[in-house]
């Protein structure tokens, strides 16, 4: 009943035990100094665990197409919004920087 | 509903059909959930980006590490719940209703985690237009700072209201959950989507609101 192919128990400890990881490093390289590579560095490791959720905890990896295609559409429309939201504001040459 | 034969809706062909309808409802409407965050998370992305300094400043006011720690709760709750949902699809009840209770456990210390800084930042006086103090930040533009608490407010406040939401539902799974087995698990395994959710709204609110740096 319900999808064939299913994720392990074991995958589970993992993939939870790299979440884990990966919220450590948040903190850490919140501490480094980056300049304003802050922001893209933990927006990239706070999507890189977004990922591991949906493609596992959320069993989205063993999914159909068309849940596939739901996930695609709500990142697409979110890309969307951010991309052209962010095209207006970092480019009004309003010198805070 | 019987417990000799199985929940099967008239209108679908078989379990297994009726098992990928509500999982692919459950998905849809996490992708207008993605639009709902993601509106307000883009409000602050426009925010933050026209006031670095102040918001910067404010975020400084925020306890990080009790951030750090709720996150952790929050992932070692996605784990209980996935293990849920795997205990419903091999019929194991008793482990279903373990990891249940754990999940809500989890949610539940989130929750008063969160509660305990709320009244924490009442008590510093950062709550715009409730109780709030000029003090703490000299050299900035006090409304701005501002602006940053009223998105971390209503931020986690919107998210802590779908974690009360997921913590009923839970419940509810909980009180009914001998009658969920390999035959029939859909109601966990869509609850388990929607749980997994609001752990990654709460995985970017974490670093953008707690984490800011110039």
């Amino acid at each position: 009943m319900g999808p064939h192919r299913t994720v392990s128990v074991r995958v589970y400890w993992l993939i939870f035990a790299a979440l884990l990881g990966l919220t450590a490093a948040t903190v850490l390289v919140a501490g480094v100094p980056l300049g304003h590579w802050h922001t893209p560095a933990a927006i990239a490791i706070a999507v890189t665990k977004a990922t591991l959720v949906v493609l596992f905890f959320m069993h989205a990896l063993h999914s159909s197409r068309l849940t596939w295609i739901v996930i695609g559409a709500a990142v697409f429309w979110l890309g969307i919004l951010l991309t052209l939201t962010l095209a207006d504001y970092l480019t009004r040459g309003v010198a805070i920087y | 509903m019987s417990a000799n034969h199985l929940p099967l809706e008239h209108h679908f062909e078989n379990m297994e059909q009726q098992h990928d309808a509500g999982t692919l409802a459950m998905w849809l409407f996490l992708a207008t959930e993605v639009l709902f965050f993601g509106a307000l998370l883009t409000g602050y992305t426009a925010y933050r980006s026209s006031y670095p300094a102040e918001f910067a400043a404010a975020s400084q006011h925020l306890k990080e590490m009790v951030g750090a720690v709720n996150t952790a709760v929050l992932i070692c709750s996605s784990l209980t719940m996935a293990l849920a949902v795997h205990a419903a699809r091999t019929s194991q009840r008793r482990l279903l209703a373990t990891c249940l209770v754990l999940t809500l456990l989890l949610g539940a210390t989130f929750l008063g985690i969160k509660a305990w800084e709320w009244y924490s930042e009442y008590q510093e006086s950062l709550v715009p237009g409730i109780r709030f103090s000029a003090e703490p930040f000299t050299g900035v533009s006090v409304p701005r700072a501002q602006m940053f608490f009223v998105f971390y407010f209503i931020l986690t406040g919107l998210h802590g209201l779908h974690m009360i939401v997921g913590l009923g539902v839970l419940t509810v799974l909980l009180v009914r959950h001998r009658r969920y087995s390999a035959e029939y698990f859909t109601p966990i395994e869509v609850a388990g989507l929607y749980w997994h959710f609001v752990d990654i709204v709460w995985i970017f609110l974490f670093p953008l609101l707690y984490l800011v740096r110039n």
